[in-house]
């Protein structure tokens, strides 16, 4: 309640400050020469100090996405990407040692992080986030390390972790998402610069939220992250993620792999607010958010969660996705996806029920206003031995406007007959009568419309941990400025 | 050159000796038609599931088969009684086709009223070439699929029924193709076409049927116009031969204020395919798409649709339910979309499928495509297995198992059959269902649903 | 309080009301009876200030100010209240959040603290217990899965929160039973006071048993055809609406 009265304030300043992250932050980088070629693979390698095997691999991506044509399946339409006319390599000068401490990172670099709100500062720390922080190809901040350390939990960039736990690394990377994946994944495969890492030993209660912020910064750069996140047997973890990037007219690509896996009885609870710089009014500019996020529930009774709320960037192209090995596990995925002006989404998500009693659950809200179009694409497939499966869907889709669109494609592949799968989608408007009532009780046009989105997505902002749900209800008033005459 | 155009050229060779006995041979245009399609085709190739809307269909029967064309001796096989779908079929009109051939002998003219007019498309192709022309013409399209094409080429039956405007048929008329009575394998391409002028009302019931034990291809089209507010009931029963390819193609035009009724109901054939795709073109019209599939062996039914509503305050219904046992494998695509400014169109889907056998599958992908804000649409799916409440339930009521699982089976379908609104066909198709289910126990009249 | 003066609608170009003069005092009750198709709703909508409604002549002052092009927000901030005939359902949004986004959206207008949290669970625990209305229906999704009378109290209920100076209540009597209809008029004779004016728009008499009004206007065919007080509510139960079907020329 008291959100969405913060929702009706956010719109309010909206009005005058449109996207508030669009800011540009001037500091030293270094930047690897522009385009894309084995040099520049073996050149990010080489910056990070990495082992062979790892070159070896990202090589092996390299080549083979030379051979890959560009995924055409998806409905969202936009000019080639030139891979040629982007820098594939951007990191602040000052974190080239790497930052021992917060005293060591560029204090403009705390100010664009204390401008995106992110609790890096020490005096900020109460509130229980432990925070890694990727700006452009780096990371450069993890808090709360030494906390975490107390209980066994690894958090730092990825690239830290091939240094001081490169086993784990190598034993688990690229064992949900390979290299083969598709032409994004694989292409982060070999370029990727950072990214997070997430080790929880077995039995261990992560104690805390851990969060990572990613910020494009640097002009015609391309963002390519990983992370990995390992639950071992019986631990649980709840990770947030947030990205912001500055208003710029060119369109700037983002291709990250996330790998989640969970052993026994380890549950993974993901969530995304996803703010990428979604263009102007016109469609000009905006990040490409095209992303490879898949889950494997590899041990028995583990339960990996999705949890999304994309409101940025000019084209979304994801779906975070679960492989539930493990008997009896569960995936879960709960997205809302608000595109406005002319936004492109394609997301939704997989759910392959290999394992006995496994089961699933997909509740995702659509809303599409302006000129956007919107596209919920899932699988749901139950193989033959998965006895037992059990899947629950439901789409919904809201319009706003007569000039958008929203497409439902789920795809529903059931091979034994123990499983239930259930499927439900409804497509909706707000409607007069709607309006008119909200209006008559004293609430302006604007607000009614957050309103009533608010209550179209409940379902889903429920499912987000505290800290995340109110930022999500603001999101959902501001994306939908503008969408009512 | 690869191996999938040498499939397609010896394909294409082999209907080559029928090609100059094709009727209409001294039409120039409908030379130009055939021809341009067989180029088509052969372009195209046989659809493959890397084609999104044959992802889970795989035409495996053509690709290994090599069909021959019907020949005169094929199309006169002996038939000893006509094996009707509606009962007492008295002053019923009827057409029969036998291995793709007409046979007026087994027709009946049945108590037609003035106006409507059916016949042969071989005869229509001589007494109104332009009338015909002006039809296939429109609707064979450059967009059509590759069977289509195939069809266009190698049209050599089917019938045409003509309506004229305010006319209304009370009685069904059934159309009758009996397949299956060859020793080699044959293809047969039949083209039907059903207009209805303004006002007019007809319900025309196929039955496709296999008697013998041969392989066969039967690639039939048919284009529906509904004239403004026409009524046009249009079911269909594929009860084809145990190695029969079945691939029907079906395309309406739904003008203002007219109504497209359909119901398929598929209990036959080694690879079965309805493809129907319905426009509605004028504001208030309605379709109700709906059927059943009931499959076991190693039988594979795809059902897919598209609904296109093009104009504001259009409706439409769709009800698809299945049961699949053994092997057995189903596919429904359903499509509803929705395009600028078809406001206030009201949409809804259901499909629902009831696997009996580990090994059966069901594939299902409905799906919305909405370019409109004011509209109402939703759709639902779902898979599962016989309610083992239910069951319970029953036999501690004292009802045998195996009876017990004909009933729930027939009640599950049962939702679909509702949806028939010609009460003679509800119950014949009725009929068809309870005779599909485990030889064993057929129902009692007692135990049948109203 | 309130002042229709000549009063002309179009919807679509044809024209629904054809000169409407009312005048309410504060305090007043008034009743609008009619038959259907009278224009009683389409009176209702367009002192509420709902799009889609054509005002061809005259004003509607209330408070002495003129309302006509008004927003509906602006109209609820300045004290009117309409509750709807057919209530209308937002899933997802409870009814606590919906109130207090309306009472505090009012405040903001009038210039006014909003309530914090604590202050707004008290007025609406005091209004509910006063109405007699379970707590629970507070928590539950606006007007979803409502039953008919449910929807008909929750109006009756933000009325009580939103303290209007006029309410319209447009059928608030249609679909429910008697009992229903007794609890829904014991709630609008609570909320009767000196400075708040009540429209009542109804088709029956028998919510009049129950409420009983000051003055009471027949309107048919677009215009006040006779105004009277409760007797001729009485009157029209026992004649019915006949007499004016004629008078529409």
């Amino acid at each position: 309640m008291v959100a969405s009265i913060d929702t009706v304030q956010q719109v309010k300043e909206l009005t005058e400050e449109k996207y508030k992250y669009g800011f540009f932050t001037d500091i030293e980088s270094e930047t690897a020469p522009k385009g894309l070629n084995e040099d520049i693979v073996r050149f990010i390698s080489a910056k990070k100090n990495e082992p062979e095997w790892l070159l070896e691999w990202r090589l092996k991506a390299y080549r083979y996405w030379l051979t890959m044509p560009e995924p055409k399946w998806s409905k969202v339409f936009h000019e080639p990407i030139d891979y040629q006319d982007a820098y594939y390599y951007s990191a602040p000068k000052s974190a080239a040692d790497g930052p021992q401490s917060l005293d060591e990172i560029d204090p403009q670099l705390l100010e664009t992080y204390e401008k995106l709100g992110i609790p890096l500062k020490e005096q900020e720390r109460l509130s229980g986030v432990a925070v890694d922080a990727v700006f452009d190809s780096v990371s450069v901040a993890t808090t709360f390390k030494a906390k975490l350390g107390e209980v066994g939990v690894i958090f730092c960039p990825i690239s830290e972790a091939l240094e001081s736990c490169p086993d784990l690394v190598k034993k688990y990377l690229g064992t949900v998402v390979p290299y083969t994946d598709n032409k994004h994944a694989t292409l982060n495969s070999a370029v990727f610069t950072d990214g997070s890492f997430v080790y929880i030993p077995p039995g261990v209660r992560c104690p805390m939220e851990l969060s990572t912020y990613f910020r494009i910064n640097a002009a015609n750069t391309g963002q390519f992250e990983r992370t990995l996140i390992i639950a071992d047997k019986g631990s649980y973890v709840s990770y947030l993620e947030g990205c912001t990037a500055p208003m710029r007219d060119e369109h700037q690509l983002h291709a990250a792999v996330v790998e989640l896996i969970a052993l026994d009885d380890a549950e993974i609870k993901y969530s995304t607010i996803q703010n990428w710089y979604p263009g102007d009014e016109n469609g000009r500019g905006g990040i490409f958010n095209f992303v490879t996020k898949r889950g494997h529930c590899r041990g028995r009774n583990s339960k990996i969660s999705w949890t999304q709320v994309e409101t940025g960037a000019a084209i979304t192209w994801k779906y975070p996705s679960c492989i539930l090995k493990g008997d009896n596990s569960v995936g879960e995925f709960y997205s809302i996806a608000i595109t406005n002006n002319y936004q492109q989404a394609d997301t939704g998500t997989k759910m392959i029920h290999l394992g006995k009693n496994t089961s699933s659950r997909i509740i995702s809200k659509g809303i599409s206003a302006g000129r956007a179009n919107q596209t919920y694409r899932g699988l749901v497939r139950i193989s033959p031995k998965a006895k037992g499966a059990r899947n629950f869907t439901q789409c919904d889709s809201l319009l706003i406007g007569d000039r958008c669109g929203a497409h439902t494609v789920p795809y529903i592949e059931c091979k034994n007959k123990s499983a239930i799968v259930e499927h439900e989608a409804t497509t909706s408007t707000i409607s007069e009568d709607q309006l008119f009532y909200l209006r008559q009780r004293g609430i302006p046009p604007e607000e009614a419309v957050a309103l009533v989105v608010n209550g179209f997505c409940r379902e889903v902002l429920q499912q987000l941990p505290m800290e995340f749900a109110v930022e999500a209800q603001k999101l959902v008033g501001i994306s939908l400025e503008g969408s009512v005459g | 050159m690869t191996t999938e155009s040498t499939n397609i050229k010896t394909f294409v060779e082999s209907f080559d000796p029928a090609r100059s006995g094709l009727p209409g041979a001294g039409l120039g245009w409908l030379k130009a038609l055939r021809e341009d399609g067989i180029e088509r085709f052969e372009a195209l190739g046989l659809p493959t599931p890397k084609l999104e809307a044959w992802k889970y269909t795989r035409l495996k029967p053509l690709e290994d088969t090599r069909y021959q064309p019907v020949t005169d001796e094929d199309g006169m096989a002996a038939l000893d009684t006509v094996p009707s779908l509606l009962p007492d079929p008295g002053g019923r009109p009827r057409l029969v086709f036998v291995n793709g051939w007409m046979r007026p002998n087994f027709w009946i003219d049945g108590d037609l009223p003035d106006g409507v007019h059916l016949e042969g498309l071989r005869d229509v192709l001589e007494t109104r070439p332009d009338w015909i022309r002006e039809r296939l013409g429109t609707l064979a399209g450059e967009d059509a699929s590759s069977l289509v094409q195939l069809n266009t080429a190698m049209m050599d039956t089917g019938f045409v029924l003509r309506v004229e405007d305010g006319v209304r048929v009370e009685t069904p008329i059934e159309v009758i193709f009996v397949g299956g009575l060859t020793a080699r394998p044959v293809a047969y391409s039949p083209r039907n076409l059903i207009v209805l002028g303004k006002g007019a009302e007809a319900t025309v019931v196929k039955y496709h049927v296999g008697l013998g034990a041969g392989a066969y291809l039967a690639n039939s089209v048919s284009d529906i116009e509904v004239g403004p507010g026409a009524l046009l009931r249009h079911y269909k029963v594929q009860a084809e031969a145990k190695e029969a390819t079945h691939i029907h193609t079906i395309r309406a035009r739904v003008a203002r204020d007219a109504t497209y009724e359909s119901f398929s109901l598929s209990i036959g054939g080694r690879l079965s395919r309805n493809e129907v795709s319905v426009r509605l073109e004028g504001e208030g019209a309605h379709c109700a798409l709906n059927g059943a599939y009931l499959m076991r062996g190693s039988e594979h039914c795809d059902n897919t649709t598209v609904i296109d509503h093009l104009v504001p305050h259009t409706t439409c219904r769709e009800v698809f339910k299945g049961v699949l046992d053994d092997e057995s494998r189903a596919v429904f695509v359903g499509r509803i979309v929705v395009h600028k400014d078809a406001q206030k169109t009201d949409g809804y889907q259901l499909c629902k499928t009831l696997l009996l056998s580990t090994g059966a599958e069901i594939d299902a992908k409905p799906e919305l495509e909405i370019y409109a804000d004011d509209v109402k649409c939703s759709h639902g799916a779902a898979t599962g297995q016989l309610d083992e409440t239910a069951l319970f339930y029953l036999r501690s009521r004292g009802v045998p198992e195996a009876l017990a699982r004909n009933l729930l089976v027939q009640s599950f379908i049962g939702e679909a059959l509702e949806e028939i609104s010609d009460e003679v066909v509800r119950q014949a198709i009725t009929d068809q269902v309870v005779h599909w289910l485990p030889a064993a126990c057929y129902l009692a009249e007692e135990w049948r649903a109203e | 309080m309130l002042e229709i003066k000549n009063l002309h609608v179009s919807v679509d170009g044809k024209a629904i009301l054809k000169g409407i003069d009312l005048s309410v005092q504060p305090g007043e009750i008034h009743a609008i009876m009619g038959p259907n198709g009278s224009g009683k709703s389409t009176l209702s909508h367009v002192i509420a200030g709902r799009d889609g409604y054509e005002i061809t002549g005259g004003r509607i002052i209330y408070q002495g100010e003129d309302m006509t092009g008004m927003a509906p927000e602006i109209r609820a901030a300045k004290g009117i209240f309409l509750a709807f005939q057919y209530p209308v359902e937002i899933p997802g949004v409870a009814n606590t959040t919906f109130l207090k986004e309306a009472l505090n959206a009012i405040c903001r207008y009038h210039g006014k603290d909003e309530l914090d949290a604590m202050q707004f669970v008290k007025v609406m625990r005091e209004k509910t217990k006063e109405l007699g209305i379970p707590e629970d229906m507070l928590k539950r999704a606006v007007n979803v899965g409502f039953s008919g009378g449910e929807k008909k109290r929750n109006e009756i209920l933000q009325m009580a929160i939103l303290n209007p100076t006029l309410a319209i209540l447009d059928e608030t009597d249609s679909g429910l039973d008697i009992d229903a209809m007794k609890i829904v008029a014991e709630g609008v004779n609570k909320l009767r006071a000196p400075e708040r004016s009540i429209l009542l728009i109804t088709h029956y008499q028998r919510l009049l048993d129950y409420i009983i009004p000051d003055k009471v206007h027949v309107l048919a065919h677009g215009r006040i055809q006779r105004s009277g007080d409760k007797k001729l509510a009485l009157e029209l139960e026992e004649k019915g609406y006949a007499e004016f079907g004629e008078a529409a020329a």
